[in-house]
């Protein structure tokens, strides 16, 4: 594979070039975490940072160090960051990037030079297949699974005609096509909208235009707000469903009761009922104050990834390392969790609906989606 | 010698000597980011003849600069998968070699700024500042909407381009490739001001009329500066991509222009060497006051502001005292 | 496409052009009468929608939101005009596109340091929740009505001021001859203070209306920031007028280019393929209105000089 060679070729050189691999610390794990502190999508970046930093005070282990630093969102400066990280600060381990865009520019960079990424958050489909690698795990999702498990429970649940709509980037055509992957009914009309696009007046007029049952819709952050409010307003009563981005904890206080009812998928819930998930969310809230989100969670299952390989092997010993990491032998809050061979998770997806308990609109998980799903990838993947 | 004289050979020396002592304390993330402050000066100095010479305020250059990345992003792209960038109505080949491609980005660049500076110099004052605002707006919905160079994603080149007879993957000597660049545009800049056209230019900045007396077309003085001032940035551009073997269409954003037209002021309007100061400067807070807050934004923007309202030469205005130089 | 759709979506482009209107206006104004380029206007539009949301979650009241997101943005306009803005006037624009760009970076961070990461509720209020039938049997959201009704009022409030009233004889004379009022005897500081407020208290409500049915985040105001600089440059820069015909033209291309684009080329070329172009258009389409108009008109449609 040209690909293959080309990474190969990189990491000689980088090592050629005065890589710091030698002083690795006996046991001793340095931990980049590279994320969005600052700027729009902050609020996704500061809880995998607090997920990941309440697993590392829970269980003390004074061999795990972090180092945190703010991407701002752009991918030039984590694309310097990532140099530091491992030029300067001479870390093992690389984690914290929220958006796909960044992953791409970072991952392959990192891996090639021997450090190992986890991802708390964003799996390109490249990632998964082609541009795999030995050094990457992914710890949250690949980008299409929520769709691909909404479309799975779309056929199972009586969905005859979707309404499409997503923003006008790769990861919106990326999340469409996963819907449509598994999806067995008819479509009633697929939009791609502006991104950043705060106005949909003329997206909803054309749902009650059209004959579908259900919308089915991926807009993350701002948009999907803006989306909600503005669809809760305009009477038009078909169902909403998408991929739990639009609806998780930080959000769905901005839209109050207009997300009620909307079904949506996701592979962690507040209330998946097994002791680790007790356990966090109630140490999440008693240290940050606030309810915790699905990017927590996953901050959180990262850094319990990463302490339980430290337990078996010394990060020095590269092999063993990976292979320590590949067993995930760790309580993950969402249940089931077992890697694929790319290296990407094997879990249950669930179909959850929005809910309000007491003041507070949140999610309550009605069944499952897809068990053990995998993503669709890995057969391109070879390492 | 005047004192700006003395400061510019001591903001000359500023970025190698630092990158030279990385070297020596085996801190090779220090020389990335004199590499960076190195490209970047680039892009100011670019956008410097526009702003400084011709007195164009451009809130576009975002649009050269991301055009310039995307020239390499593009061509090394198809290097590295082995297709061709079109085979009808002739081949064109992707490419790995610096040269070629910084030729390219020159070329592209310099083309986009005829272009849209034959448009939009039929405006003047606010109109300028915003048609030039609104191509390259242009630009970065189209990058983020067109799918075949991976829109919003970006463009990953793995291996940094390369330059004969240099390991362009060591800090250092990228770093020397960049600052050659830097140096050689800087004599570009110093001899234009000071020959017939850069004298004509900066008349016309300041009374058209009366250039238009003796005989010359301030318009196409105009057109002239804005292509030679795209063509440095879009050449910026592509240097940068390289520092980090990646192109996304950030780079064609507003934020990135305002940035540029950051470097220039925070050095000094209209001084050769404003934008070295100035992208020094930048990348120095940007690191020493992003390791202290969270919120550093908010102290870029206050020292921004006292800038502006304070020191209105930028920090060679005053060190040097408030009187341009020209000649 | 049916005729009733295509009219709904003509009405939701005048719709969006009009809250356009609600943020142009004040950008428009504090140009025309000072000469000063604003980028820090979507810094108030911000403002207002964050102190409105605040005093809806404490009050449960829209209307004291309402009033609130006024008051915020006009003192937050009064106290940059003091600070900052007045320093600027007799500079050129590099200077005031520099000094405005970074009061943006100092609010939004600010707004983040005081308010935290997170977008805050506000939702309209619940008489106006709902879906109103129009003639021809449309369905209508009843907010996007009052926001219609509004930005109409507020178009008519500003040309009866600036046509009838004291103040605005005195801004007329302002924009004419700066020198000639001060002579005059007129207190031009304090006019330029009052209507920089004026300016700030409109864009505040802009936010906080729009904010009811969009999402209240830090860097909301920057998009809309850069389409009230397309409204005004379109309208001319300075020219309330202009700035309603160019909020309307340009709310009328962004919807209905963003509906129709992929619709045309859908007739000659496969969907997908068609939806994707079409996109990438519409996404274009108000900066090719903007450099279409500038190319005939280099001052704007209204625009002198």
């Amino acid at each position: 594979m040209k690909f293959k060679s080309l990474i190969a070729a990189a990491s000689i050189a980088a090592l050629s070039a005065g890589s710091a691999w030698a002083d690795a610390h006996m046991d001793k794990v340095k931990v980049g975490m590279i994320t969005t502190l600052s700027g729009g999508g902050a609020g996704l970046g500061i809880d995998v940072r607090d997920g990941f930093m309440l697993a590392a005070k829970m269980a003390g282990n004074e061999n795990l160090e972090v180092v945190v630093e703010d991407d701002q969102r752009k991918p030039d400066i984590a694309v310097q960051l990532a140099d530091k990280m491992v030029q300067s600060e001479k870390v093992d381990v690389l984690t914290g990037i929220i958006w796909s865009n960044l992953a791409m520019a970072v991952v392959p960079a990192v891996t090639a030079q021997g450090k190992f990424y986890l991802s708390p958050n964003a799996g390109p489909s490249a990632l998964a297949g082609k541009g795999c690698s030995p050094n990457y795990f992914n710890v949250s999702w690949q980008n299409d699974a929520f769709n691909e498990a909404a479309a799975m429970w779309a056929n199972d649940n009586d969905v005859k005609n979707v309404f499409l709509m997503a923003p006008n980037y790769p990861a919106g055509q990326d999340m469409i096509a996963g819907f449509k992957r598994f999806y067995e009914g008819d479509i009633a009309a697929e939009v791609y909208t502006k991104l950043g696009q705060t106005d949909y007046a003329a997206e909803i007029a054309q749902m009650r235009a059209s004959d579908a049952d259900t919308i089915y819709f991926f807009l993350p952050g701002g948009m999907g707000i803006s989306f909600m409010k503005q669809y809760a307003g305009s009477g038009v009563d078909k169902a909403v469903m998408g991929p739990a981005f639009s609806f998780d904890q930080g959000i769905l206080g901005a839209i109050g009761d207009a997300a009620l009812g909307v079904k949506n998928t996701s592979h962690w819930s507040k209330d998946i009922d097994n002791a680790a998930n007790k356990t966090f969310v109630e140490e999440f809230q008693k240290e940050y104050g606030r309810l915790p989100s699905l990017y927590a969670a996953q901050g959180y299952d990262t850094a319990n990834l990463l302490l339980s390989a430290m337990e078996k092997a010394s990060v020095t010993d590269a092999d063993a390392f990976r292979a320590a990491l590949k067993e995930a032998d760790f309580e993950s809050v969402r249940g089931k969790f077992r890697f694929a061979e790319n290296h990407h998770p094997i879990h249950d997806i669930f179909m959850r609906e929005v809910v309000k308990e007491g003041d507070v609109v949140t999610n309550k998980i009605i069944g499952t989606a897809a068990a053990d799903h995998q993503d669709a990838y890995g057969g391109d993947c070879k390492m | 010698m005047r004192r700006e004289a003395i400061l510019n050979i001591v903001l000359f020396l500023l970025l190698p000597v630092t990158a030279g002592a990385a070297l020596l304390l085996d801190e090779p993330f220090i020389i990335t980011l004199a590499t960076k402050a190195a490209i970047l000066a680039l892009a100011g100095v670019g956008l410097n003849i526009a702003l400084g010479l011709g007195g164009l305020v451009s809130l576009g250059h975002a649009a050269f600069f991301g055009l310039g990345g995307y020239a390499m992003g593009i061509l090394a792209a198809h290097a590295q998968s082995y297709t061709p960038l079109m085979e009808t109505p002739f081949l064109i080949e992707g490419t790995k070699s610096m040269p070629v491609i910084w030729l390219v980005a020159i070329v592209v660049a310099g083309l986009a700024a005829l272009a849209i500076g034959a448009l939009s110099l039929r405006t003047s004052g606010v109109y300028f500042i915003m048609i030039t605002l609104a191509f390259g707006q242009m630009l970065y919905y189209f990058a983020i909407s067109w799918p075949a160079y991976g829109g919003e994603d970006g463009l990953s080149i793995y291996v940094r381009n390369g330059f004969p007879g240099l390991n362009t993957l060591d800090p250092i000597q990228f770093f020397a490739i960049a600052f050659v660049v830097l140096a050689l545009a800087l004599l570009l800049a110093g001899r234009l001001a000071r020959s017939a056209f850069g004298l004509a230019l900066s008349a016309a900045r300041q009374n058209a009329e009366r250039v238009e007396t003796v005989g010359l077309a301030p318009y196409r003085l105009r057109l002239v500066a804005f292509v030679i001032s795209g063509a440095i940035t879009g050449l910026a551009g592509a240097l940068f991509a390289d520092l980090n073997r990646f192109v996304s269409p950030v780079m064609f954003s507003w934020q990135t222009s305002g940035e540029i037209m950051v470097f220039v002021i925070l050095g000094g309007v209209g001084r050769l060497y404003g934008p070295v100061a100035g992208a020094a400067l930048f990348i120095l807070l940007e690191h020493v006051l992003g390791g202290l807050s969270e919120y550093w934004h908010v102290y870029l923007g206050l020292l921004l502001l006292m800038v502006v309202l304070f020191a209105r030469g930028g920090l060679i205005g005053t060190v040097a005292g408030r009187e341009v130089a020209h000649d | 496409m049916t005729t009733i759709l295509l009219i709904e979506q003509i009405l939701n482009g005048l719709q969006s052009g009009i809250m356009l209107f609600l943020m142009a206006a004040g950008l428009t104004l504090i140009f025309g009468v000072m000469g000063l380029i604003n980028l820090a206007h979507g810094s108030l539009y911000m403002v207002g929608a964050f102190a409105a949301a605040a005093v809806a979650a404490a009050t449960g009241s829209f209307a004291l939101g309402l009033v609130a997101a006024l008051i915020a943005a006009a003192a937050a306009g009064a106290l940059i005009e003091l600070v900052v803005i007045r320093r600027l006037y007799d500079r050129d624009h590099l200077d005031q596109v520099l000094a405005t760009f970074a009061l943006i970076l100092v609010f939004s961070e600010g707004t983040r340091w005081l308010f935290g990461s997170f977008p805050l509720y506000l939702d309209v209020p619940a008489a106006l929740s709902g879906p109103v039938t129009l003639p021809g049997g449309i369905l209508y959201p009843a907010y996007r009505l009052l926001i219609i009704g509004v930005g109409l009022l507020i178009a008519v409030g500003l040309f009866a001021l600036i046509a009838r009233t004291r103040i605005g004889i005195q801004i007329r004379a302002g924009e004419a001859d700066r020198e000639m009022i001060a002579a005059l005897g007129v207190d031009i500081s304090k006019l330029y203070t009052l209507v920089f407020a004026l300016g700030a208290a409109l864009a505040g409500l802009a936010g906080a209306m729009v904010g009811a049915i969009q999402s209240v985040q830090v860097g909301m105001g920057e998009p809309v920031l850069i389409l009230a600089f397309v409204v005004i440059v379109i309208g001319g820069i300075g020219s309330i007028k202009g700035a309603l015909v160019g909020a309307l033209l340009v709310g009328l291309t962004d919807t209905l280019g963003g509906v129709l684009l992929p619709l045309g080329f859908g007739a000659f070329m496969d969907q997908s393929a068609a939806t994707s172009i079409g996109s990438a258009l519409a996404s274009m389409s108000i900066y090719i209105l903007m450099a279409g108009v500038l190319l005939f008109k280099p001052t704007g449609l209204f625009g002198e000089g």
